[in-house]
């Protein structure tokens, strides 16, 4: 029997999900591998849990959110959240750094019947998660890799160290060095292709913090470059606002 | 192999680059791209970089216009002749499991012929080290063989050294040393500059003769033992290597490290611009299905923590201990490994880094702190 697959959405943009979809070529190939039991956003034909493998998109936002996520868990035997919401909060994690109710208030116009939680986190906050694959979005070839790594019961290369690595491979200028660019890429998680050096930008940060990060030392030099307080705040305070190397950054200059 | 010194112009540099074309080799070269003077594919010498230089420094690069009309008059860039050698990504082997059972295959595929035009002293120095790493010793490497073998090495002899070399400490330049097919100088006095050209190989000798070259005057080359002993003594930085090897060997329990530690950002910029690192990891990619698999080698870096990963843990888990593995290897323990310090004096990691960490200032720290106590 073909191993089931999942697919879960908390709070998010979608797009991560859509990344299973953007496989195209590849995607018959793993419907052929595994059994697509649940992804309401492809079909409404849901097959029953338990499944082997569950992608869990989006944050934690709501008490309902942290119900279902406890039933998605029970039902898993790997969890697997997918994206910048789902591994640090999102984008929408900026109301943990503001009183959600003064927001609620200025929205909508009953805000008593809203309910919702005053932060904004990541799925391992509250469930175990076996594997954690980042990104805003993710990148389908990562997604792939991760799905064929399970099938084969081997490791997955994904590797965390900084986006600078994936620039020097693909034979990117540095474009901290070389035009004075703020740049996030030596704190970030590789896993992008480092997309946005190859078009003279520097790194978003979209894939969160690497697995050494030392945005302490980052914006020293960045503030040599002429980067105000308020601006290196900003820096720190995109997709991945709540993951905790780039919030604590972000508070120091706060 | 001659030695004659010969006076070239830039039409019979262009004649080289179509003699080399029509031997089959791809011309790679200096040009401008993004900011920045990297190698590529050149036809011609309308492709190099005139009139364009660079002003280095500790994390920085800026190119500059120049008022000449010099077609090499840059210090070297982000890129090493590495990549064309020891590429980035290397498909090692492939294996297929079918009904014989498991075959396993090496790749198919043609190894590039390059011509490399441009190399500087300290770089045909790095080529040397990594042919010490990867050629010689009891496990040699094959696809580094194929491509090392076919080469064709057009050295260009260093005239103006930057802000962050020290390629004289290491005995790297400013001159290129013996190993290039073809070595020149280029000469600015006048607006169009000429080139003293000599053969170090017989594939050089011979491509030179059907420039017919003329001789080279001996006041030009008086200019051009001057131009040297000007470059040598212009050097941004020293370094003392027998100084250096004693501190690190003698400094690793120095509290110094932990100084560097909190410096740096352990991005692994330094060991993938420097031109003899050369540390890689090997991949296994299979198939969905799992019956098929190739294998990749990637360069790597002992800067990423998950280099000495050894049973779940990774061994050098602070900054501080990654940066004293790289420093201490290249320039101590490659000379205990290899017979010869592992450092060219290009100066790539400290312009490269984007906090500016300067391996020489390091190793003065780290001896004013060792003298002191």
């Amino acid at each position: 029997m073909k191993p089931k697959l999942a697919v879960w959405k908390f709070a998010s943009c979608d797009g991560c999900q859509l990344s299973l979809l953007d496989c195209e070529d590849e995607l018959l190939m793993v419907a052929e591998a595994l059994e697509i039991a649940h992804f309401p956003e492809a079909s409404r034909a849901v097959v029953a849990g338990p499944y082997d493998i569950s992608l869990v998109e989006g944050s934690i936002t709501t008490p309902h959110d942290l119900e279902r996520i406890e039933a998605i868990r029970a039902q898993s035997t790997w969890v697997i959240s997918i994206g910048a919401c789902a591994t640090a909060g999102g984008i929408q994690a900026l109301r943990n750094f503001q009183a959600v109710e003064d927001f609620m208030r200025m929205v909508y116009a009953r805000p008593e019947y809203i309910q919702t939680l005053s932060q904004s986190t990541a799925i391992s906050e509250h469930i175990k998660v076996d594997f954690e694959l980042r990104g805003c979005p993710i990148n389908k070839n990562q997604l792939l890799e991760l799905i064929n790594a399970l099938l084969n019961r081997r490791k997955p290369h994904l590797p965390s160290e900084s986006v600078c690595h994936e620039c020097k491979l693909r034979g990117t200028v540095c474009v901290m060095v070389s035009q004075g660019i703020p740049c996030l890429g030596p704190v970030t998680h590789a896993g992008c292709g480092a997309i946005c050096p190859a078009y003279q930008r520097g790194c978003y940060g979209c894939f969160g913090p690497s697995d050494s990060p030392h945005p302490a030392a980052l914006s020293q030099a960045f503030k040599s470059l002429g980067v105000s307080e308020a601006e290196l705040v900003r820096l720190y305070r995109g997709f991945n606002s709540n993951a905790p190397a780039f919030r604590e950054e972000s508070l120091q200059h706060e | 192999m001659q030695t004659e010194v010969v006076l070239l112009q830039r039409l019979h540099l262009d004649l080289l680059l179509s003699q080399l074309q029509a031997a089959g080799y791809q011309t790679v070269g200096p040009v401008v791209r993004d900011q920045a003077i990297v190698y590529d594919r050149i036809q011609s010498t309308a492709d190099l970089p005139m009139g364009i230089g660079d002003i280095q420094g500790k994390g920085s690069y800026r190119l500059r216009s120049r008022d000449d009309a010099a077609l090499f008059g840059y210090v070297v860039g982000p890129q090493a002749w590495k990549k064309y050698l020891y590429p980035p990504r290397q498909l090692l082997m492939r294996a297929e499991q079918n009904s014989r059972g498991l075959q396993i295959t090496a790749p198919d595929q043609e190894v590039p012929k390059y011509a490399m035009i441009g190399v500087r002293g300290c770089e045909l120095k790095a080529i040397q080290i990594q042919d010490r790493v990867f050629l010689e010793g009891p496990y040699s490497d094959d696809f580094y063989r194929e491509r090392r073998e076919q080469i064709f090495i057009l050295a260009v002899n260093c005239t103006e050294p930057g802000n962050t070399c020290f390629c004289v400490s290491m005995e790297a330049g400013p001159a290129a040393g013996p190993g290039y097919d073809l070595a020149i100088t280029e000469m600015l006095e006048t607006a169009e500059p000429c080139y003293l050209a000599r053969a170090g190989s017989a594939k050089g000798a011979e491509l030179l003769k059907h420039c017919n070259p003329s001789h080279a005057p001996a006041t030009l080359l008086e200019k051009e033992n001057a131009l040297w002993t000007a470059a040598a003594a212009q050097m941004g930085r020293s370094l003392n290597p027998e100084q250096a090897s004693a501190a690190l060997k003698s400094g690793y329990e120095s509290t110094h490290w932990k100084d560097v530690g909190e410096r740096c950002l352990s991005c692994s910029n330094c060991t993938l611009v420097c031109p003899t690192c050369f540390c890689s990891g090997v991949q296994e990619v299979t198939d969905l299905a799992g019956t098929s698999s190739e294998r990749w080698r990637e360069w790597d870096s002992c800067f990423s923590l998950n280099f000495t990963l050894t049973a779940g843990r990774p061994i050098r888990q602070s900054p501080g201990a990654r940066y004293r593995q790289w420093i201490s290897h290249k320039l101590a323990f490659w000379q205990d490994q290899f017979d010869q310090s592992g450092c060219v004096g290009c100066g790539r990691c400290i312009t490269w880094c984007p906090v500016g960490i300067d391996l020489t200032s390091e190793i003065e720290a780290l001896n004013a702190l060792q003298t002191k106590t």
